[in-house]
């Protein structure tokens, strides 16, 4: 099951990564969409898998009594699913306002901070 | 969306999935759920509710602005980590005690409250998110 | 010293900081008059040190401290002995008066306080500097004098002068400072010593080693940029553009002479070798002439007394170099002299541009009448200057000839400069203590008249004190010149010289010295002109190199941002994207590590639909042709990896997968139903197959390092431990949500906090308006609602 889903993980950076390097912008917010799914399959997989066991306790038992799966990659991907989330809504709005300051989504455009043919900096004290 | 039946049944939806977030909430410790899960489907209430009534009967039924809330949230997480503090022990170690309400056994302990500030950071966060691009569709 | 003294000098050490915490509070409630409570730091600090002075002259040393950094095993400690006594006295004896006088030059100005506290900063800096033992100690407080002085020189920060002096003083010392750290390290490395105290008993391993230059040139970088040795004068000034009394304390009595400190602490482990008696003599001599020759161009009171000071820098380093117990006692004396007599000079300056309102000294004149008091401090510093006796200066100057005046060739060439330094200073001393104060009263700015005691209580005890300790010389040499003469010799040595001259060639050569020297007064408008000529012949110096370097700094700095930030980010992204595929293959190539090739594994038919399905939607994420499409397909394979997690054991992730990507999907078709682009692919077919290629290899890669980490054995102490201990401890069955919640709470308070974040920053982004101010457009739809709603 982890070969398989090592492919899974490598199909899954290279399209997001073919997305990112793209030159528009909702492109690049669709990779990174894409791009998180990977990071978190990529944890999940080194975790280890077991199949359909989840991490549970029996209400009987104080430890679990056979192979569970792994709680602890679990647990950090469940928090990193809701900050990517986060990340992607702010991204997301960011381009959106972009979008609405600068009048384009190509990224060649979008040169406010780093204007082409900048002039030298002040050279005095 | 703006269909008859979408408006009709979105209160009533809404508040279905609200009423189930708090409950995947508190179940959370023992069986699959917990405060961010039950955060999210609550904020997938509001964002229903505003996508089909429009943000202000939202804002108004969540009577405190989303980031209050959110704010609130982590505040409870902080304090209920800080509980331990006075009990001699490192940030955030778990308390616990039981009490009886009405002849039935209730475990209490800081980690449920650390879970609710959970939920309701998420659901501040997410709320005002949605409810903010949705005011922007309307506006 | 007992242990119970040792808090006290501890205290003694830290009292200028808090001092400076407590200036501004203190001169907002008294006004200028907060010197007189403020000068009580430095003079509880002399009276401190003054105790040490009686087991000192008996030869005592004091080594305490505390551990500062334990597991560095570094320490915060102090060694005291004649050189460093010497020293922490001049620093407080003079800064006493130096506060005073701020009080009374500063009167009024609305950053007084700021101006009080910087000046204790650098005096608690200084004082740190010159008692410190340890490496560490050392170097941090050698830089606190740096960055301090930054500080002063541009307290005056709305001129521009003033801007570009304190960075010049602070890039020339600080680069100093960073090859005094290396300089010590390599010291370190070779001799095993971290604390001066160490190093002295290591002098002949020190000298020996291979490494000894390397840690001499570095070394002497700190010491010779710090005290302004040619050709890294240029700074000292430059940083005349400070307030006087930063004038008269940093840059003529206490932190340039931390070169000569150094050099001085250093003498008896790495002196008394060629390379030693070589560089310092050439550097201080050159230093000396040059001095002397720049200072005779000017006619500013102040700069001409800053390029005396550079002309004395060099004259001690030269004798410190110059390798003999006389030339060493000379050192001393003309170090503890120069202190005071330069000091009060500079007070004479200020006090004279305060009155006046002009430094210039061929617009001054006869203005000896109206400030007597001050004409006197004057006079008195100008005499021990000038090596006239009964003055301190004279000890010193008949103890540098009758140190240099050993015989040979390289002696007799030293003794010519330090002859040509000395009559070229004597001009200048009395020039500036003569020339405004007598002749024809001429017309300045302000009509003077004597300063109030602020003004003149610094000047004149420091002259009257060159003039006392040279009276009482037998019992300064006791307490001060000997035990110093003996720290920096490294061996005891007695110093007897007195202000009863001797018949003998020193005297011989003070007397021609001074011959020289009233020639030169009398002919100084000539000698200006002379020396204005050649420097506009010569029309380059460092000072102006050192603009051309800070250009070029800007202008390379510019030119490289322009290849690195060119401003496109498919560039960097596609550079970033290529060096992850280099990181990933080539350790795994070079080190053997690839995977071993998996058997292929029978899926159950579900698995392999979901995985399909996934597959799918990446597919028509990529070739989709309108909005909703690719929102959809973006939707499907987000709901694809929660299947995944489903079918795995992850109740809780797929949940949470669902609900995120069902968000995820209405926030986009929110945001894009608006946004009226297309998500189709634009980029011509070249760019395609570029793309096409970086991201299949960093693809592969990350799926090799994968599956390589899934073949080694697995270690699952930790998920071991989460699962035996949820419900023992944490009472909680959901071992995952335990984790969470209770065993990585920090973690997760983290976590909610950046969630927190993105929200406020998502509603900020989405209210501002450019012109609006957010909260009030906020109110205003608030408002609209309501009637609405009403």
């Amino acid at each position: 099951m982890e070969t398989i889903l090592a492919a899974t993980v490598a199909i899954f950076f290279a399209v997001s990564i073919y997305l990112i390097l793209s030159k528009h912008i909702i492109r690049i917010l669709l990779g990174v969409a894409i791009f998180s799914n990977a990071v978190n399959l990529t944890i999940f997989t080194a975790g280890r898998v077991v199949r359909e066991v989840p991490p549970i306790i029996p209400v009987e038992l104080d430890t679990p009594d056979r192979l569970t799966a792994n709680p602890l990659p679990q647990a950090l991907i469940l928090t990193a699913i809701v900050i990517s989330f986060s990340i992607f809504a702010f991204l997301l709005v960011l381009a959106f306002r972009a979008y609405q300051e600068l009048g384009t989504d190509d990224t060649d455009g979008m040169r406010v901070a780093e204007p082409e043919g900048e002039d030298l900096p002040p050279l005095g004290y | 969306m703006d269909t008859l039946i979408f408006r009709t049944i979105a209160p009533y939806l809404a508040s279905l999935m609200v009423l189930f977030s708090v409950f995947v909430l508190l179940r959370g410790h023992n069986e699959p759920g917990g405060g961010f899960i039950g955060g999210l489907i609550a904020a997938s209430a509001f964002a229903i509710y505003g996508i089909a009534c429009g943000v202000a009967p939202v804002r108004r039924a969540l009577y405190f602005h989303p980031m209050a809330i959110s704010g609130f949230g982590l505040l409870l997480s902080a304090l209920s980590g800080a509980v331990s503090l006075f009990m001699d022990m490192p940030f955030l170690t778990g308390q616990w005690t039981e009490i009886s309400v009405l002849g039935l056994p209730i475990d209490l302990s800081t980690v449920l409250f650390f879970d609710i500030g959970v939920y309701f950071v998420v659901v501040g966060s997410i709320t005002s998110i949605a409810l903010a691009l949705e005011e922007r569709e309307h506006a | 010293m007992a242990a119970d003294g040792q808090w006290l000098t501890f205290l003694v050490l830290i009292l200028p900081f808090l001092g400076a915490a407590a200036a501004p509070f203190l001169t907002r409630a008294l006004g200028h008059n907060a010197a007189w409570v403020l000068a009580l730091i430095p003079a509880f600090i002399f009276y401190h040190f003054a105790g040490f002075l009686g087991a000192v002259a008996e030869g005592e040393t004091v080594a305490a401290g505390y551990a500062w950094i334990e597991s560095l095993d570094v320490d915060f400690s102090w060694y005291l002995d004649g050189l460093s006594l010497t020293f922490a006295l001049l620093i407080s004896g003079i800064g006493t008066f130096i506060v005073l006088y701020s009080g009374g030059y500063l009167k009024g100005h609305q950053h007084l306080g700021r101006f009080f506290s910087f000046i204790l900063m650098f005096m608690g800096s200084m004082q740190g500097l010159v008692v410190a033992d340890s490496f560490l100690t050392l170097f941090v407080f050698w830089e606190l004098t740096s960055i301090t002085s930054f500080l002063l020189i541009g307290f005056d920060h709305s001129r521009e002068a003033s801007r570009r002096a304190a960075l010049q003083a602070l890039v020339v010392t600080g680069l100093g400072g960073l090859s005094l750290l290396a300089g010590l390290l390599v010291i370190a490395n070779i001799t095993g010593a971290t604390s001066l105290s160490a190093l002295l008993a290591e002098g002949d391993a020190l000298r020996a080693a291979p490494l000894y230059m390397a840690a001499l040139l570095l070394v002497l970088g700190g010491a010779f940029t710090k005290s302004a040795q040619f050709p890294f004068h240029f700074w000292l000034p430059n940083a005349m553009e400070a307030p006087t009394p930063v004038s008269a304390y940093l840059h003529s009595a206490t932190m340039v002479k931390a070169g000569v400190y150094l050099v001085m602490r250093l003498n008896p482990v790495m002196g008394e070798t060629l390379a030693w008696e070589t560089i310092l003599p050439v550097f201080g001599g050159t230093t000396l002439i040059v001095g002397t020759l720049l200072a005779l161009r000017q006619t500013d009171l102040k700069l001409m007394l800053a390029y005396t000071t550079v002309a004395s820098l060099g004259l001690l380093i030269m004798l410190t170099g110059f390798g003999s117990k006389v030339a060493v006692e000379a050192a001393v004396l003309y170090l503890v002299a120069h202190s005071m007599f330069k000091g009060a000079l500079f007070m004479v300056a200020g006090a004279i541009d305060h009155e006046t309102g002009t430094r210039d000294i061929t617009r001054l004149g006869g203005i000896g009448r109206a400030m007597p008091v001050t004409f006197a401090a004057a006079v008195l510093a100008a005499l021990s200057m000038g090596g006239l006796p009964p003055f301190f200066g004279f000890l010193a100057k008949e103890e540098i000839y009758a140190g240099l005046a050993t015989g040979g060739g390289w002696a007799a060439l030293l003794t010519a400069v330090a002859i040509a330094g000395n009559a070229l200073m004597f001009a200048i001393g009395f020039a500036v203590a003569l020339k405004p104060f007598t002749g024809e009263r001429a017309d300045t700015p302000k009509s003077p008249h004597e300063g109030p005691i602020l003004l003149w209580l610094g000047p004149l005890v420091l002259g009257t004190s060159g003039l006392l300790m040279a009276l009482v010389s037998g019992f300064s040499h006791h307490i001060i010149s000997s035990p110093m003469a003996s720290a920096v010799a490294g061996e005891p040595v007695a110093v007897s010289i007195s202000v009863i001259p001797h018949v003998g060639l020193p005297l011989l050569l003070s007397v021609l010295t001074i011959a020289l020297g009233i020639a030169f007064y009398l002919t100084l408008e000539r000698g200006r002109a002379a020396m204005a000529a050649t420097l506009t012949a010569i029309g380059w110096g460092p000072d102006r190199g050192f603009d051309q370097a800070v250009r070029g700094t800007v202008r390379l700095s510019a030119s490289v941002t322009g290849i690195v930030h060119n401003g496109r980010l498919d560039v960097y992204m596609t550079v970033t994207f290529i060096a992850l595929a280099a990181a990933l293959f080539v350790p795994m190539i070079a080190f053997g590590e690839l995977p071993a090739v998996p058997g292929l594994p029978s899926l159950p038919f579900y698995e392999v639909t979901v995985l399909a399905v996934g597959f799918i939607g990446l597919g028509a994420v990529i070739y989709a042709r309108d909005r909703l499409t690719a929102i959809v397909s973006l939707g499907i394979q987000g709901f694809a990896v929660a299947l995944i997690f489903m079918l795995l054991g992850a109740p809780d992730l797929s949940f949470t997968q669902f609900m995120v990507e069902t968000l995820s999907v209405v926030i986009l078709a929110l945001v894009m139903t608006r946004l009226k682009l297309s998500p189709a692919d634009h980029r011509p077919t070249r760019q395609k197959v570029l793309d096409i290629s970086i991201a299949s290899l960093c693809g592969a890669g990350l799926g090799l390092i994968l599956l390589r980490v899934t073949q080694v054995p697995f270690d699952g102490t930790l998920s071991v431990f989460f699962a035996e201990n949820a419900r023992v401890i944490a009472h909680g069955r959901n071992i995952v949500n335990v984790i969470i919640v209770d065993f990585r709470g920090l973690d997760t308070l983290g976590e909610i906090a950046v969630v927190m974040i993105a929200g406020l920053a998502i509603l900020a982004l989405v209210r501002i308006r450019p012109g609006v101010a957010p909260i009030k457009a906020e109110k205003q739809r608030a408002k609209a609602v309501e009637k609405v709603e009403a």
